[in-house]
């Protein structure tokens, strides 16, 4: 709003410039925030390249996102979809836990098993229940609508120069103008470094506070942790994040080789310093456990206000679940979920005699369709949308 | 007048707080018995999944009769339990004579490649852990409510307008203890 007002008194040689921009500052955040709000989480959707998938298509991610439903007490379902990328990574986002939606990349399925798949889902879980979608999509529309007033204001600066000269030299105000101009020229040059810096410290406190949320559903600090630690190796970005979406994902989309340093600007904490965190809790799982492993790793700074602690029962941990472990070799998994991948893609299916499943693109458009290993013949026409799988009882 | 007056506000300050005291109460006691609602859900889904899954393992499972059977006695006591302490005792048996025949499965690699026994073990799985999930969520809404009925002020409201406190959902001590692995 300050941003506003000095660019407006340095646009306009009048008081009423001043009000001007800073209705212009209000009017554009107003405008954006209302955007952002009611379809922020379809545009987020359609940005990443997520599809919607229900519970037949992958029963256990389905399965693990009802388990957190019900841990979270959340009145409905989240919509579940899946992105076709192999860089590990997942986000949350809908302005209520009522109209929520988690994303999981076909990379992050391939790569955990249950246990981690649990924690991450967890995580995403987190961001719902703690409304951190709206706290981020509101902080960052903030810091959208500063960069793009003052980055106006320098264009503005750019084209007006000539012309601003002449006009205002012979006036009264124009020394006050001046000082304005200055004025306006400091605010334009650090509001947008400030907004930044405020945006990413809130961040990265808003995705410590997930992780102990999310051991706070699962009860199993590992999971997170493990997951975490798998994620966090691969050397992959991911192709339709951007700045603006990153601080939705679990671990920064962008920039793999910085995952593990920490500076101002970056969405997310460190994620070894995540993980120290989560395997230093030992006792229990409440937030104040975490509190005091996040006290005890970072030094001591504190998370939260002890007035969010609030909760001090105690919360026993629960040991992992038994059976975890996916008896498919990894080869079979990746398979699987390549055969998901298409569905979600409406490729068609063929089962061929010599036990070959031939999957067909969308736009094939032959009259008959021979058998890469056998050459036998098949009739496109008789290609169903889903390869002949047991479904569950 | 003015006395009066002072007089009228508190009260209607009190009635205020009585109204807004109930309401609440209410509304936590619904979310208790919405959460208690998920335990029933998801205790019927494992009842309805057993017999598929003893379906399935019969055929490859011939030395396993007793573990079968242990479940199937489990389940229809666990069935017909009425009360809450009954019923999360009974539930703990069966969970108990589940866990035993997924240790035991271990010895059948053909019945671990068979698509649909993997399949039920997920579904069962997961309705394992939903029901443990959804156990934790009501005994953090019982919880919560006991609270606020217990704490000053608002004790004196649920007390005269009879709000009871909700019973925990109480894990057994056998399934509580991490399995113990001997040399």
């Amino acid at each position: 709003m300050a941003l506003g007002y000095t660019i407006g008194v340095a646009w306009v040689p009048h008081q009423d410039g001043g009000i001007l921009g800073m209705m212009m500052a209000a009017l554009l955040w107003f405008v954006l925030s209302l955007i952002s709000y009611f379809s922020g989480d379809s545009i987020l959707l359609s940005m990443s390249g997520a599809k919607e998938v229900n519970r037949h298509v992958h029963p256990q991610l389905f399965n693990v996102v009802e388990e957190m439903k019900i841990a979270a007490n959340l009145p409905v379902m989240p919509r579940i979809y899946i992105i076709d990328s192999p860089a590990p990574n997942a986000f949350a986002t809908g302005r209520n836990p009522e109209k929520s939606a988690i994303a999981v990349t076909a990379g992050l399925l391939s790569m955990l098993n249950r246990d981690e798949l649990q924690g991450v889902i967890a995580h995403e879980m987190s961001h719902v229940i703690n409304r951190d979608v709206l706290y981020m999509t509101f902080a960052g529309v903030l810091l959208g609508s500063i960069v793009i007033l003052s980055e106006s204001f320098w264009r503005s600066q750019y084209y007006s120069a000539s012309s601003r000269r002449y006009r205002s030299s012979s006036r009264d105000n124009s020394q006050a103008q001046a000082v304005m101009m200055v004025v306006a020229i400091v605010f334009a040059i650090l509001a947008p470094i400030l907004a930044r810096l405020f945006y990413f410290s809130l961040s990265r406190r808003r995705e410590y506070l997930a992780d102990a949320s999310a051991v706070r559903l699962t009860r199993y600090p590992e999971g997170l942790a493990s997951a975490l630690e798998k994620i966090s190796r691969p050397d992959i970005q991911l192709a339709n994040a951007n700045r603006v979406t990153a601080s939705m994902y679990i671990i920064n989309p962008l920039k793999a080789s910085s995952r593990n340093m920490v500076n101002a600007f970056s969405t997310h904490p460190p994620v070894e310093e995540r993980i120290k965190i989560l395997r230093s809790m030992m006792k229990g799982a409440n937030y104040k456990q975490y509190a005091e492993a996040f006290s005890k790793v970072k030094g001591n700074a504190s998370l939260m206000p002890s007035s969010a602690l609030a909760d001090s029962e105690s919360v026993p941990l629960r040991p992992s679940t038994a059976s975890a472990e996916d008896p498919r070799s990894s080869k079979q998994k990746a398979r699987d979920l390549g055969d998901l991948m298409r569905v979600l893609n409406n490729y068609l299916f063929i089962s061929c005699a010599c036990g070959l499943v031939i999957k067909i693109p969308m736009d094939f458009n032959r009259k008959v369709l021979t058998c890469p290993r056998c050459q036998r013949e098949h009739d496109p026409r008789s290609a169903r949308p889903a390869p002949a799988r047991v479904s569950p009882g | 007048m003015l006395a009066l007056l002072i007089f009228l506000g508190g009260l209607l300050m009190v009635v205020f707080y009585v109204i807004n005291t109930y309401n609440a109460l209410v509304g936590l006691r619904n979310q208790v018995k919405n959460a208690w609602s998920q335990i029933d859900v998801q205790l019927k889904r494992r009842h309805d999944l057993i017999p598929n899954l003893i379906e399935t393992a019969k055929g490859y499972m011939k030395h396993e009769r007793d573990t079968l059977e242990a479940i199937v006695n489990a389940r229809s006591q666990a069935m017909s339990s009425q009360s809450i302490g009954d019923k999360a005792k009974a539930e703990g048996l069966l969970s108990d004579a589940v866990s035993k025949f997924f240790v035991a499965v271990e010895n059948y690699p053909d019945l671990k490649a068979n698509q649909n026994f993997l399949a039920l073990q997920e579904e069962l799985t997961s309705t394992e852990n939903k029901i443990a999930f959804a156990r934790q969520a009501y005994n953090d809404q019982a919880l919560f409510f006991n609270n606020k009925i217990e704490m000053f002020p608002s004790n004196i409201v649920a007390g005269i307008l009879n709000f009871t406190k909700q019973e925990f959902f109480e894990i057994q001590e056998a399934e509580r203890a991490a399995p113990k692995v001997q040399f």
